[in-house]
This record gives structure tokens, sequence and C-alpha cells, in this order.
């Protein structure tokens, strides 16, 4: 079956009405986007990087888009409550593809930093807007991100300029809200100044019991000096298929941190493409998942050390459970001139039951000769040595696992600089290991 | 007061306990020797319900239940106690948690309220003072990266804990220096108590200058094959294991 051709046709037959919701920097670059589509279509399981996991079967559904930009009769700061506990942080919300601009919010953001929706912020500073969006998300390379590039009409925007220290995370939510399925293009476009700094955390949410796709676009860019903080807490319900892909470029001197946790979720893939533009440019890019059900977890990666002395460390670990599936590729560019690379990449997984089934692969392409590489990846079960010193002592079965399974990912939290964050995740990853429906208030996970 | 009778254990399918019988009644010390590969960590295994070793005939009784019948947890919480040979590193798994964890499991087992947070900590202090256990280590995951020693002086420590009535301890002695030879016996000393038996599987005469037992066992090929007072020990150290393998007939 053609699944690209509804698509094709709902383009060709609303260009206008998208054009009109959006703008023109977005408009600018929609044309050569949708071609790039037409050509690649969505990706399929033939095909690298997306051998393990079946995204076509995603797009079938018959989903309505909001293409009109029609107004969601929600006030998430009313009805969502994601608060986690002791943090203070700027709270922000997308509602599927809209960015909720909420007029009442007194902003105390430091002064020149700008946050708001995408869509208003190419109007009134397309200079900006225009010389990053759709820069480094590469539409000739992955149909999705086409795809995202030529629907797109909104999404959030982040500008702190040089030298800007935002001290309070950002916390932007999305949440995914229909009465019937749905479909959401959305875009994030975040800029980082020179010497800047700043944490965001992206937390995904599922409101209806309806099946959602999110086909997600981020493009960060973080200049000489900066240092950002990427956090992205997926705790949806698993009739959700999140498409996140997220490009990252980095100037001399620069330091980023992602970290991707899935806590709960349907379908998920992640592209996260960072590129080490500048010298000494610092990147640690981790996650972790927990997978039970039919659950499916893809990440993938791509590190582009593309100068001399950058350093980038991976870390992913998946506990996977029934006949979940976990899927990580994590693929390392050193270019020719980049000498002194230091990369190190490990993926660690557990499969709890014999039907779960872990798909791990590394991929270390190198043109410099002075580099050290390494990476590493295992896939096992919980050690039965410790199971039985933990149980040794009086701890039940159950308890000891959990104890294990909780301190198989510890790292992988103790990675957020947020105290108050990491006590959350910690409190909602040990929660979801008891079999406690991990949700944040308000939000949905149905089984 | 644990009592086994013929007992026989099996690891993928090979037989290593040949019919063990032993009676160890409250307040006594009874140390079992042997030779490397007899079967002694094997029994400490198994009578605390390891998995990987098959039971396949036999009686073992603790204070009248059967602990063939328990899980591992349960004998634990029923105060069987294992110092193990190789103590097992749990990187993630802190020493706190864990300590806490299984003391609030065992104290549920008994029908207790789990312990409040200050209480705990005061308890944790008190036990880590028996053995002169560093505050750096109580605060690491559990055995992670400790030294040979200080995992035994752990064993000793988390025994003085969880204040079992029946002390396993597998070649406590070995890898300590003769400073902490003489504090984890003296700790294990402490704990000793008209009701708390002690098995020690030891290799020396060293660690029973210190802990001293009131009946020596020679585990040979899977059996007991002689048992003595402590003077036994000495005669072992003396002469070797031959003149035992000569008696019963090898
Ligand atoms: N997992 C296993 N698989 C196969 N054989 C095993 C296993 N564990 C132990 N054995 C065998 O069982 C026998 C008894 O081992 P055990 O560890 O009980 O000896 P031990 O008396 O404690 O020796 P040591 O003094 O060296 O500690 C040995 O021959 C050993 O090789
Ligand atoms: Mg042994």
């Amino acid at each position: 079956m053609n699944i690209e051709q509804p698509y094709i046709d709902l383009y060709n037959q609303h260009k206008k009405a998208i054009e009109k919701n959006s703008s023109l920097v977005f408009n600018g670059a929609r044309e050569k986007a949708f071609i790039h589509f037409k050509k690649l279509g969505f990706p399929t399981d033939k095909m690298e990087p997306y051998l393990y996991t079946n995204l076509r079967k995603a797009f079938e559904p018959d989903y309505g888009l909001n293409i009109n930009a029609l107004e969601i009769p929600i006030n998430p700061y009313e009805v969502f409550h994601c608060s986690v506990p002791g943090l203070s942080a700027h709270l922000y919300f997308v509602v599927n593809d809209q960015f909720y601009s909420n007029l009442t919010q007194k902003s105390d953001l430091p002064k020149g930093v700008l946050i708001g929706s995408l869509k208003d912020y190419a109007k009134t500073h397309p200079e900006l807007v225009e010389e990053y969006y759709a820069k480094i998300a590469r539409t000739n390379q992955d149909g999705t991100v086409a795809f995202n590039t030529a629907f797109a009409e909104d999404g959030f925007f982040m500008y702190v300029p040089k030298g800007v220290i935002i001290e309070k995370p950002i916390q932007l939510i999305n949440v995914m809200r229909a009465d019937v399925d749905l479909l959401a293009n959305s875009r994030n476009l975040i800029i980082i100044e020179e010497g800047a700094q700043a944490k965001v955390l992206l937390c995904e949410h599922t409101m209806d019991k309806v099946t959602f796709l999110c086909n997600r676009v981020t493009e960060v860019f973080v200049a000489k000096n900066a240092i950002y903080e990427h956090y992205k807490l997926e705790n949806t319900h698993n009739k959700m298929t999140h498409i996140g892909s997220l490009f990252i470029e980095q100037q001399a001197n620069s330091s980023v941190l992602v970290n991707e946790i899935t806590l709960h979720n349907g379908l998920t893939r992640n592209n996260t493409h960072i590129a080490l533009n500048g010298e000494y440019a610092e990147t640690t890019i981790c996650g972790m998942a927990i997978g039970d059900k039919t659950q499916h977890i893809d990440n993938y990666s791509l590190i582009e050390h593309n100068n001399a002395n950058c350093k980038s460390t991976e870390l992913f670990k998946y506990v996977l459970d029934d006949t979940a599936r976990g899927v990580f590729s994590g693929k390392i560019f050193v270019a020719k001139d980049a000498q002194k690379t230091e990369a190190f990449q490990t993926n660690k997984n557990i499969c709890m039951t014999k039907e779960a089934r872990m798909h791990t692969k590394p991929q270390l392409e190198i043109y410099a000769d002075d580099v050290k590489c390494s990476h590493g990846a295992t896939v096992g079960q919980l050690d039965e040595n410790a199971l039985f010193y933990l149980r040794s002592r009086g701890i039940a079965e159950p308890e000891a696992r959990m104890l294990l399974m909780f301190a198989f990912v510890d790292d992988v939290i103790g990675k957020i600089t947020v105290p108050a964050l990491q006590d959350n995740i910690r409190m909602l990853v040990e929660k979801r290991f008891r079999g406690e429906l991990s949700k944040c208030i308000g939000c949905i996970n149905c089984s | 007061m644990l009592e086994i009778k013929n007992l026989h254990a099996n690891i993928n399918g090979k037989e290593i306990l040949k019919g063990i019988n032993l009676l160890v009644k409250p307040g006594e010390v009874h140390a079992i020797m042997g030779p490397n590969g007899s079967g002694k960590s094997t029994l400490a295994s198994v009578l605390t319900g390891n998995p990987a070793f098959e039971v396949t005939e036999g009686e073992v009784s603790f204070y009248g239940k059967n602990l063939l019948e328990l899980l591992p947890e349960e004998r634990a919480c029923e105060g069987v106690f294992l110092s193990f040979q190789y103590p097992v590193e749990i990187p993630g798994v802190s020493m706190v948690n864990f300590m806490r964890t299984a003391v609030n499991q065992q104290r549920k087992y008994r029908g207790l309220e789990p312990m409040s947070a200050s209480d705990f900590l005061k308890l944790m202090r008190e036990k880590k003072e028996y053995v002169e256990l560093d505050n750096k280590l109580a605060n690491r995951s559990v055995n992670e990266g400790f030294s040979g020693g200080e995992k035994k002086r752990n064993e000793i420590f988390q025994m003085a804990m969880l204040e079992p009535r029946l002390s396993i301890l597998d070649e406590t002695d070995s890898g300590l220096d003769i400073d902490a030879l003489r504090i984890v016996a003296n700790g294990v000393n402490a704990l000793k108590s008209a009701e708390n038996s002690t098995l020690v599987i030891t290799h020396y005469q060293r660690l029973l200058d210190y802990i001293v037992p009131d009946f020596v066992h020679v585990l040979y090929n899977g059996q007991i094959v002689k048992s003595a007072g402590k003077e036994l020990a000495l005669e072992l150290e003396e002469k070797g294991y031959d003149w035992i393998k000569k008696e019963v007939g090898e």
C-alpha cells in the first residue's frame, strides 16, 4: 500500500491553509521538504537505520491533522499539573503541535531571553528565526523529517542571548489532546548563544485514549562556550507513536547533555544527531527505557566529530519485560581532521523474559588516526549471584529484583544535574518497576 | 538448633554432598575443615537455599522448621546467615539502602513495623564499630571496589546488623591481615550468645585461636569423615589431610 499518497494529496489540497496558518519562514522551507518527502517516503524496516522499527504502520491510520490550527479547548495550566515536587521551573505547554499562549503568565526570565510560539517569533523576529530554522534538520535524509518540515505550522521557540544564564530549568510539557486519532507535526527551535546556559525538560504526555502520532523535529544551536542540557521524559499511553528527531550543533568549547528517558510509551523512535563542529566541544548523551507488554523503544544516535579535541560519551540502558522490543543503534563518525577525538559508547540491557528482545548495534566510522574510541554492548538477565546475595539477607525475591533493576539504571538517572528532577525520576522509575503506573498527575496511561 | 540428616546435593547433575549428618545446638561453635573442593561452600549454599544447587535426599531442620522448604529470604528471616567466601559486588545498590531493606524485610517477617530512619542510622553507626568498618565503605555500593579484606569485614558488619541465630562463616579469615582477623573475630565473639550458634568454615587454626570451637569436623568428598574436639584442628595443621584420607580408605 502506498501510505504516502493520502498525505501527498492532503498537502496538495491544503497547501494554502497550511501556509496561511504558519509563517513565511516555515513556508520558505516547505516546498523543498515536500519534494524530499515524495522522493524518500516514510522509512521502511528494510533500510538503515530503521531495520528493527516499522514506522510505516504508524502512519497508516486515518488521522486527523489540525491543519487549520483550530484552537484546542483546554487550558493546560488549569487541567494539567505535571508538577515535579520541589522543582522550580519556567513552565510552558505545547498542545499537539500548537504552542499554548498563556497571556496571564508573568515572565521572570532574564533580560533578552525569548520563549514562546515558534510561529509567532517567526513573524515578529523573522531574521533571527530564518537564520536557524531547518538549517540542521536534514530533509533530504529522513522522510519523517521532510514530512514534518512540509507540514509543520508551529511549536516551541527559545532564544538565550550571549552570556545569559537561565538558572531555573525550562519545563516544556507536550500534551497530546484530541477526541479523534490525531497526527501532530510539531517543531522546536532552540538557540543558545555564546557563553549562555540553559536547561530544558521536555515532558511527553497523552490526555485521551485515542491513537496519537507525534512527529517532532527539534533543532538546537549551541554556540561557543555555551552549556545546554536537554532532558526528555516520556510517559505516554501505549497507543502513542512518538518520533522525536533532535538535531544539535555545537561550537567550540560548548558542552551538551542529552538525557532521554522512556518510562512508558507505545512506539518510540528517537533520532539524536549531534554535530561537534567546534574544537573542544563536549557532549554526553544518555538514556534509559523501561518497556513491557508490546512497547517498542528505538534510540538511534549519530555523533559527528567534525573537529579536533572533542569528546562524546554515550550511555543507554534498557529494561525489557514481556514481549517488549528495544533497539539501540549508535553511530560515531570521526572526520579526517578530528584528531584527539575521544568517543565512548556503552549500551547495556536486561531482558526479563525470553520473549523480550533487544537489538543493539554500534557503528564506528573513523577517518582520523589519533583517536580514542570504545564501544560496548551487553544483553543479559539480572545477575543471579547478586540476586541470591540480596535474598540471603532476607530480602524477598520481587524486592531484590526491584533493587537490582533500579541499580541497573541508576547511573543514567545520576547524570541528571537538577536534584529535584533526579529525585522525582527516581520515584517515578521505582513506581514503574513496582508495577504501579507511574503517571504524573493529570495524564492517562492506558494499558 | 540445626539438625542435618543424610543430606545429598547436586550441582549441574554432579553429586557434591553425599550424606552429611550434623547436629548444632544453641550456643555451640562448630568448625568445618577439609581439603579444597570437598564441599564446604556447597554445604553453606545448600543451607541458605542457593537455587543453583539441588537437594536430592535428606533433611534439614532448624528450630523445628523444615529449612529445605523455605525460600532463601525466609531462611534468612528465620535467622540463618552466611558470610560468603566470595561476597558479590552490586553496583548501584547502596550499602545503606541494602541494609535498610534487609532489616525492614526481616522485621516485616516477624510482624514488626519498619524501623524509623533515625533508629536505623543509629543502628548502622553502632554496628559499624563492631568491625571498625570505615564510613567511606558504608556510603558506597554493596562491595563495589572493596578490597578482599574489606569485603569480609562487610560480611561481619551485615551479620551484626541482622543478629542471626545461626551464622555460617565461609572462610571469613581468608584475605584478612592479622589485625583485621582479630577485629573480625572479636566482632563474631561479641555477637555470640547462649542461643546463637556458629559454623566456621576455615583452613587454618589461626582463626580458631580467636573463635574457639566446641567441635571440629572434617568434610571430605562430600561427607563428614571425622569429628572431634578443638584439638583436631591442631592435629590437621600439623599433619595435613593425608592420614584422614588413608583412614577412609583412599
Ligand atoms: N557451579 C558449579 N558447577 C560445577 N561444579 C561445581 C560448581 N560449584 C562447585 N562445584 C564443584 O563442587 C565441588 C565442591 O566445591 P565447594 O566450593 O563446595 O568446595 P570447598 O570445600 O568450599 O572448597 P574450597 O576450600 O576451595 O573453598 C568442587 O569440586 C567444585 O568444583
Ligand atoms: Mg569454599
